[in-house]
């Protein structure tokens, strides 16, 4: 085992109705994930300006997770159909320039799944570490 | 900047037991803007409460940050707890520290780390919250109903009771829907103009109900509590208020041969015509596709005959607008066609009928006055097979009929069942079924009545071919249960067919802004927690609209969206959400990006005069506060970033990404 494991630092976007409530499920049956993921709560997952990312990534963090209702579940009916698209492009966009794909990802996370959203943290934490950290984007400027 | 306070919650040992919140309270104490930090056992109780009230007070906070469990549990006590002490509720911030933290994170420092870090998002956060208020705005105490069926008509008449003036549109001449076409009802057999037709003529004595007939409603403005409402009212060449009904026209007008809808085209009616006995309205309708006056000039019988001057040829399509503050959708039903479902020789044997059909074909006030006779030859059928789930449950790849179940075939299949042995006892009557779903009060004692008082005979299996032979015709199908292959001569085939929302609904939906499904029924708010509400605020769902459903569900349901109708129009004013989108008009360039996206048609545009040059217009985004949900979708689709949300604004989300990535 490594002495000085890296360890990632994830900005978690869910939105206030599914995902959101998702993690509180995941956290009232005590499924664990990394305390590596810190949550910040949205209306909706097409709140999240493609700039969040960038500033996430600019600042610092190792990998950005946006989590939404359902295709079909939105609270406001089509929001996350924006989001699905607008990602999509965004992460194309930073893939070329050189933000690996596995650093950002778009998951469905209902209000009903605690599991799934304590395994996606799981999953998504033990990918971005295996990258180690994000240079790439990183402004020094904003160094920890 | 504001003068915060932080409140770190142990939650009893649910947080302290893995976050150390003396550790938590100290290191957010020196954040940008903290003027006071503590932590306490539980925040929530009063205690706790009174902890952050004195704080407010004391310390002149303009800002709370409470480090606690998940703002969906207690975002609203603290709220309360910062407008008890006098300060704005929504300068109050949750850093759910439970959920999220501590109860997923078993490593004490890891999770005190988390918790400090999630805290100073929160603080990062407030520091730039400002005191928001929910906006109010008028309700028109008025409702609109669109549909005269039995959903319709009982939302209009439970609304009405309550006192508040209630309008129903109904595209057809005559208010009743299809339970005016119906012989009997299950469970209990009684007929169903006994029971529907006097809840018709309470309609139309009731002074709060307003009925437009043979109208429809062709535009839709406004939002919750303020609709504008565009109905027309078609050209029914007899002015409603003279004519009394009496059917005198409908006597001598000489064309005869108009296919009768009201009877499915089983008999026919007169160029002018009053669709039945109980109509309500009352009033005669002209038919302009079979008029020989309207069509050709060359006529005119009804006008002179008629004793009042009631007819009108020049009568002309009318457009009322009125305004509303709530709207119910109650548009209904219709059975499926036939045209996909040739392998049953509907379309090749007159003898071949629909369930609907039958209804009319046993009714008494039907084209046969009651007597159930072959349509072909008129003669008394000796055996009947009924066919169940015609169109029901089928596959999708099948690209033919519908997936679900229509749910009410199995119950009127059973009724027409009983119906026949009732009538004829000598007749044999059998039912190709795949399950019998009988699920609701009194309902599988009614299908056993049917199979073992009245010895119908049900086989399970599909019919895969119906051949016309002769004057009899030949259903082939499976009998599953004795696994053979059956022949059965029948002298009449009745097929349950599905059922399916009303053409009108789609159109009207889009008009609504409310969503529907892939099938086109409505969609409600929640399927649980609110069915008879539509995600458009101010629309509601009554009826089989919003999916199969039987009489006494429907009635049901009609009472329900009638009761969220009163709670609407009982409110002089609503308080909305005040977390809505707003629209800074200096950087907005009117490029209607917003308006794309907006799911609920929030925003508008207006010309207003340019800041720079003076006297110029520009156009300029507005978004109505009132119809606003708050998604911010329109936020990230502003090119030019003058669309922000409250209590969500881009600078906010931004604070906390940087306050997570320090």
């Amino acid at each position: 085992m490594q002495i000085n494991e890296h360890k990632p630092l994830i900005v978690a976007f869910c939105c206030n109705w599914c995902s959101y409530a998702g993690a509180d499920l995941a956290g009232n049956n005590r499924l664990n994930y990394p305390a590596d993921v810190k949550i910040i709560r949205v209306p909706c997952s097409c709140r999240v300006n493609p700039i969040f990312v960038l500033r996430a990534f600019q600042r610092g963090a190792d990998g950005v997770i946006i989590c939404g209702c359902h295709p079909g579940d939105c609270h406001y009916t089509s929001g996350n159909y924006y989001t699905r698209r607008r990602m999509t492009l965004l992460f194309s966009m930073l893939d070329y320039l050189g933000i690996e794909r596995e650093r950002t990802r778009v998951e469905w996370v209902s209000a009903a799944e605690g599991a799934k959203f304590a395994d996606t943290m799981n999953e998504f934490v033990k990918k971005v570490t295996s990258l180690g950290e994000n240079k790439k984007l990183e402004d020094l400027r904003c160094k920890r | 900047m504001q003068r915060v306070g932080v409140f770190v919650c142990w939650c009893g040992s649910n947080i302290a037991g893995t976050i150390d919140v003396q550790a938590v309270s100290e290191a957010l104490k020196k954040e940008a803007g903290v003027v006071f930090s503590t932590n306490y056992q539980y925040m929530c109780s009063q205690a706790g409460q009174n902890i952050i009230i004195e704080a407010i007070k004391e310390h002149n906070l303009t800002g709370i940050v409470v480090c606690s469990c998940s703002p969906r549990m207690h975002e609203a006590t603290f709220r309360k707890t910062a407008a008890s002490a006098g300060l704005n509720p929504y300068m109050v911030e949750i850093a759910n520290i439970r959920e999220q933290c501590s109860w997923v994170h078993k490593d004490m420092m890891s999770g005190t780390e988390k918790a400090i870090i999630l805290g100073r998002a929160a603080i990062a956060k407030v520091n730039l919250n400002t005191p928001l208020t929910p906006g109010e705005t008028p309700v028109t105490k008025r409702a609109l109903v669109i549909g005269g069926g039995i959903a319709g008509i009982q939302t209009a008449l439970d609304i009405a009771d309550a006192g508040f003036p209630v309008d129903i549109v109904e595209a057809k001449p005559t208010i009743g829907g299809k339970m005016a076409q119906l012989d009997k009802t299950f469970p209990t057999l009684d007929c169903a103009a006994c029971i529907l037709t006097p809840k018709m003529v309470d309609v139309a004595q009731n002074e709060n109900i307003r009925i437009f007939s043979y109208s429809e409603v062709t535009g839709v403005k406004g939002f919750v509590g303020n609709f504008d409402v565009t109905i027309r009212k078609n050209a029914r060449y007899v002015k409603e208020d003279i004519c009394t009904g009496c059917g005198a026209c409908v006597e001598k007008c000489p064309m005869k041969k108009v296919p009768n809808e009201f009877n499915l085209g089983m008999d026919s009616r007169r160029a002018i015509y009053i669709p039945f006995a109980q109509a309500v309205p009352k009033v005669a309708t002209i038919d302009p596709n079979a008029c020989n006056m309207l069509k050709s000039g060359k006529c005119g019988i009804c006008a002179k005959v008629c004793a009042t001057g009631a007819i009108d040829y020049n009568q002309k399509e009318e457009y009322i607008q009125e305004k509303y503050g709530a709207i119910v959708v109650a548009t209904g039903f219709n059975p499926i066609s036939m045209e996909k479902f040739d392998e049953f020789a509907y379309s090749q044997s007159c003898d071949v009928i629909t369930s609907l059909e039958f209804e009319r074909l046993t009714n008494a006030a039907g084209p046969t006055s009651g007597h159930l006779v072959r349509p072909s030859d008129g003669k008394k059928p000796k055996t009947i097979v009924f066919v169940q789930c015609v169109g029901s449950r089928c596959d999708a790849y099948a690209q033919k009929g519908k997936e679900y179940c229509s749910k009410i075939c199995c119950m009127y299949t059973a009724k027409h069942a009983m119906l026949v042995r009732d009538k004829y006892p000598d007749t044999e009557v059998l039912v190709f079924y795949i399950d019998v779903r009988t699920p609701g009060k009194n309902f599988d004692e009614f299908y056993r009545r049917a199979t073992e008082e009245y010895g119908v005979k049900y086989i399970k299996g599909m019919v895969g071919k119906i051949i016309p032979n002769g004057d009899k015709l030949i259903v082939r199908g499976s009998d599953l249960i004795m696994d053979k292959q059956l022949n059965i001569e029948a002298d009449l085939v009745v097929l349950a067919a599905a059922i399916e929302p009303d053409k009108s609904a789609r159109n009207l939906a889009t008009m609504l802004t409310a969503s529907m499904d892939t099938n086109d029924f409505f969609t409600e708010a929640h399927p649980k927690l609110r069915p008879v509400e539509s995600p458009t605020a101010g629309v509601f769902l009554s009826g089989a609209c919003q999916g199969p459903k039987d009489i006494p569900e429907t009635v049901s349901q009609a009472g329900a969206a009638a009761a969220k109708v009163i709670g609407l129009l009982a409110k002089d004013r609503l308080t909305g959400n005040p977390c809505v989108a707003y629209s800074n008009e200096i950087m907005c360039n009117g490029c209607s990006s917003c308006e794309r996206v907006c799911p609920y048609r929030a925003i508008t545009y207006e010309e207003k005069e340019s800041h720079i040059n003076r006297g110029k217009l520009r156009r300029i985004a507005v978004v109505n506060p009132a119809v606003c949900q708050g998604c911010g979708a329109c936020t990230v689709a502003c090119p030019s970033g003058a669309m922000d949300l409250k209590g969500f604004a881009s600078s906010q989300i931004i604070a906390e990404v940087d306050a997570i990535c320090r």
